[in-house]
């Protein structure tokens, strides 16, 4: 413990394993062309030799803090006179508010030169003469640290910690259970999971709404080559937990050709050729938006993750881990589109419950 | 009265009373012992080179995110009620959108110098990470990370790592569609984790994702507790730098055992205090001159809209490139799923992190170094170190491009395909070229400053010798030059010894012990210095036969 002699002392080289040259001061210092000469003297600047120099300085340094003041002030009047509202066009950052402009430069201007007028004066004017002074080592006496190992044993032993196993043990027991508290009171942060995420606001007979045109869709709304999107009837905006609904729920549709479709459930849940699948994105989340037509593959913004609706949302490309799944659908009496279920696996990134 | 204090009277009443700047000082004296503390600090030497001012620009953008961030405070609204916009920005009137949303846009179109306020506290909050990792990298080119400074490096690393959180919880406050969909990232990046993951998901967030309370949470986490112990933290890191003192680039005069530069009163007085304006000045300019995160162009956030070329800060953006080139690897068993495909980058982001935290450790454990470092090294003396931190980024490079391959390849007109398989390999393969390349280009400065020390500096003049041969002229370089060239120490790699000691008997020798003695050679073998010239071969050359 205690065994480390003269480890304090200035970086010995003892404790080094083998060491290369033992320094060039093995010949003789004076001798060795790459002893070191120590600090270099110092050489004087214009400022120090030559007062008008030092004088042009000092101006130097108090029109940069004048300049300062005045940007203050063109700070204020900036605030005063620009409505918040103007835009300018100024060449060459274009349409621009005037007053973000005006009050970000002036704000800029004052403090830089306020900075610009110190740095100055430091290096013009005050001394630039190096000195160097002494460091320390860090690792303490062994006289101290002697004296600070029986201080503790005293003080550990007077506490009587050591002895009495029954205090030590039932203390440990307290502090490591206290923090349980704590933590169970994290409790309440949220719900537990059950299977929230397995299930989404789709049902049998809930018709398609077009979320563009907030109406119920019909298979002819939907249009060769391009993707059209719908939420569950019955769904508002205003509703608490519309957002998160909607999270799972974010349908989007697509009309192929029935004879296009690879594959036989994704026919099966189709509706004359139109196939409604989940946009949420497999990978973690992201909402799909682009559709390619003629290969039927629809890419995630996110991370590029492709997949192919004609072949029962397969991941074609990219860091997706399974295929989209598809919602059964058909049409209603009044010749809605409508679906036939829930989606039969969870939407959107994969857990470990999923399955 | 105490004859202490009469005394002090009588010493008063014989100069006559105090300046009264000297008597606040007396006073302050009493109760904090100010003097003391003067003593010791008020002249303190720091040693100037402009690498040093690295971590100021840190410090300052965090001073700066401060400052703006409470101004913030007054005008944002951590709150995720439904409401209806009906400010002055005309195409989001009538919209939807979480009040955190709304107030942002309130600040940024009806608070006069809100939006200066805002993009500062957004650039500020960039140029502060960048500073901490430049400033990172110096600490590691130059070796300043050793011996008495390891803590001190690691209180810095964990610096940059809250500040990356701090920003990304700071990015998602407005709510809007671009933020919100790194939020919905990082929600199915907490879904991948393997049985825990549902419940930190329901648990942070309140319950389905968005759900109602993420905005709130994340603002307690953004403007207290990150802050909080990033400040304690930062003045932990300040008081260890003066404590520690400075290290110093070598040269002559500086050694060991002292630290030659300038007083803090007035010197760095003044350029610090002076930087700190010169900081703020430029980055209240970057806030007048370009936009950053315009959230009235993305809109509020909805799960089921995204911005296309979505990008986070560019911080998050090695993470991004992780889960971006990461093939979608997913396992199903016994009724459960491990999306490797997340989970995997999401375990990897912490170990490209912490690979640059632990390398002081390893180098002192390969090294066998126990003693205090004070000079800086210059980064060609230490080949296989400078070679590790040039990886080190080329790693964290390609991941960056990956985050951004979509970009990349619009722009280069490349397919995504081709850019995210560049990434994939690149992940493997560059760190180990650059390691490679940067280890030849250390020993070639070696070569090139053993040259230099040998026979001199080349001058460019060209002299004719009276045989007719040509030469160039080389002047010899001074005595600070030669020492500042020949300074540094070329350790001998650790031996293993031999197999059997003087008796004859096999010694057990540990795989660690071997593992060490490897990596000492692999760090100060033959293949990785160059031996320095030495004072018997400069004085053989200069002496001799002159030039060669
Ligand atoms: C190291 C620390 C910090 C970083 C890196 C950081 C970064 C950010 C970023 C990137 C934003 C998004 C700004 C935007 O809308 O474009 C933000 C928002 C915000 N920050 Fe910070 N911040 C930090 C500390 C603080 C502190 C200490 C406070 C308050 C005392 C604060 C208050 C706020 C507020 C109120 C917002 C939301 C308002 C808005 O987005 O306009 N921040 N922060
Ligand atoms: S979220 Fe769709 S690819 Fe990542």
């Amino acid at each position: 413990m205690s065994s480390q002699p003269g480890s304090h002392e200035d970086m010995s080289e003892e404790k080094f394993p083998e060491r290369a040259h033992k320094h060039e001061g093995t010949v003789a210092v004076a001798e060795s062309p790459f002893a070191d000469p120590g600090l270099p003297p110092h050489e004087p600047r214009r400022q120090d030799i030559d007062e008008r120099a030092a004088k042009r300085s000092e101006r130097t340094v108090a029109l940069l803090f004048t300049v300062s003041m005045l940007a203050t002030i063109g700070f204020i009047a900036s605030y005063v006179i620009f409505p918040i509202d103007k835009i300018v066009y100024i060449f060459p950052f274009g349409h621009v508010s005037a007053l973000n402009f005006a009050l970000g430069l002036t704000l800029g201007l004052a403090l830089f030169c306020i900075g610009a007028g110190a740095v100055h004066w430091a290096r013009t004017l005050m001394s630039d003469e190096e000195m160097p002074s002494e460091r320390h080592p860090i690792e303490a006496e062994p006289e101290v640290k002697a004296q600070v190992l029986a201080d503790f044993k005293q003080g550990a032993k007077e506490s009587q910690l050591g002895r009495r196993k029954l205090i030590r043990n039932t203390m440990f027991g307290a502090l490591a259970m206290v923090p349980l508290s704590g933590l169970v009171l994290l409790r309440d942060l949220g719900p537990l999971p059950e299977n929230k995420l397995r299930h989404t606001a789709w049902r049998n007979g809930l018709q398609l709404i077009n979320m563009n045109t907030n109406q119920p869709l019909r298979p002819e709304d939907i249009q060769v080559g391009s993707l059209t999107f719908a939420q569950p009837q019955g769904f508002s905006e205003g509703d608490p937990n519309y957002q998160s609904e909607l999270a799972k729920a974010a349908l989007m549709l697509v009309r192929l050709h029935p004879q296009d479709i690879k594959d036989k459930r994704e026919l099966d849940w189709s509706h004359d050729g139109i196939v409604a699948f989940s946009k949420i994105c497999t990978h973690v989340g992201c909402p799909i938006s682009l559709y390619e037509q003629q290969t039927h593959h629809v890419l995630c913004p996110c991370h590029q993750s492709t997949f192919d609706l004609s072949d029962g949302g397969r991941v074609i490309f990219g860091p997706a881990g399974h295929a989209l799944p598809q919602l059964q659908i058909g049409v209603n009496a009044q010749g809605n589109l409508e679906a036939l279920g829930d989606f039969t696996e969870p939407v959107g990134p994969s857990f470990w419950e999923r399955g | 009265m105490s004859t202490a204090s009469h005394a002090t009277n009588d010493a008063t009443a014989r100069r006559g009373k105090a300046p009264a700047g000297e008597r606040v000082a007396d006073w302050a004296d009493g109760r904090l012992g100010i003097y003391s503390l003067a003593k010791a600090n008020m002249r303190k030497i720091f040693p100037d080179h402009w690498s040093f001012m690295l971590g100021e620009v840190a410090l300052y953008s965090f001073m700066i995110i401060i400052l703006t961030g409470v101004y913030l405070t007054l005008f944002f609204h951590p709150s995720m009620q439904d409401v209806t916009y009906s400010g002055p920005y005309v195409p989001l009137q009538g919209i939807r959108m979480s009040e955190a949303y709304a107030s942002t846009m309130n600040i940024s179109f009806e608070v006069r110098g809100g939006l200066l306020i805002r993009q500062i506290h957004h650039w500020a909050a960039i140029v502060f990470i960048a500073a901490m990792l430049v400033h990172m990298m110096r600490v590691f080119f130059t070796g300043a990370f050793r011996k008495p400074r390891e803590i001190n490096w690691l209180f810095g690393f964990l610096l940059l790592v809250l500040g990356m959180f701090t920003g990304f919880t700071g990015y998602s406050l407005p709510d809007d569609l671009l933020s919100g969909t790194g939020v919905r990232f990082m929600e199915g990046a907490i879904l991948s984790m393997p049985i825990v993951g549902t419940y930190l998901s329901m648990f942070l967030f309140g319950g389905e994702f968005p759900g109602h309370d993420f905005v709130a949470r994340f603002y307690t986490i953004h403007i207290l507790l990150l802050p909080g112990i990033m400040a304690g933290l930062l003045v932990a890191h300040l008081i260890l730098v003066f404590y520690h003192k400075h290290t110093q680039f070598p040269g002559a005069g500086r050694t060991e055992k002292n630290v030659v530069g300038m007083p803090l009163l007035p010197v760095y007085m003044a350029k610090a205090g002076g930087f700190f304006f010169l900081v703020f000045g430029v980055i209240a300019a970057m806030a007048a001159l370009a936009s950053i995160n315009p959230i009235w162009e993305y809109g509020p956030y909805r799960p089921d809209q995204v911005s296309t070329g979505a990008q986070p800060d560019w911080y998050m953006g090695f993470s991004e490139g992780l889960i971006r080139a990461m093939p979608g690897w997913e396992i199903n068993f016994l009724g459960h799923t491990l999306q490797l495909g997340v989970f995997l980058p999401l375990m990897i982001f912490p170990l490209v992190l912490a690979a640059i935290a632990v390398y002081p450790f390893i180098e002192s454990w390969v090294t066998g170094d126990t003693r205090e470092h004070h000079i800086l090294d210059r980064p060609r003396n230490h080949p296989v170190r400078t070679g590790v931190g040039t990886a080190w980024i080329a790693w964290y490079m390609v991941l960056l491009l990956g985050g951004g391959n979509d970009i990349v390849a619009t722009h280069f007109h490349l397919s995504i395909n081709a850019v995210t398989w560049f990434v994939r390999i690149g992940f493997f393969v560059l760190p180990l070229l650059t390691f490679i390349a940067t280890k030849r280009i250390c020993l070639g400065l070696q070569r090139r400053d053993k040259d230099k020390v040998l026979h001199g500096r080349e001058t460019g003049v060209i002299k004719r010798l009276p045989h007719g041969e040509f030469i160039e002229v080389h002047e010899p370089l001074s005595q600070e030059k030669l020492y500042t060239l020949t300074q540094h120490e070329q350790p001998k790699p650790i031996e293993v010894g031999p197999e059997v000691d003087e008796n004859g008997v096999q010694r057990k020798i540990g795989t660690m012990t071997k593992v060490r003695a490897k990596l000492s050679q692999g760090f100060y073998g033959e293949g990785s210095q160059i031996p320095k010239p030495t004072a018997e071969e400069h004085v053989e050359i200069t002496s001799g036969h002159g030039h060669h």
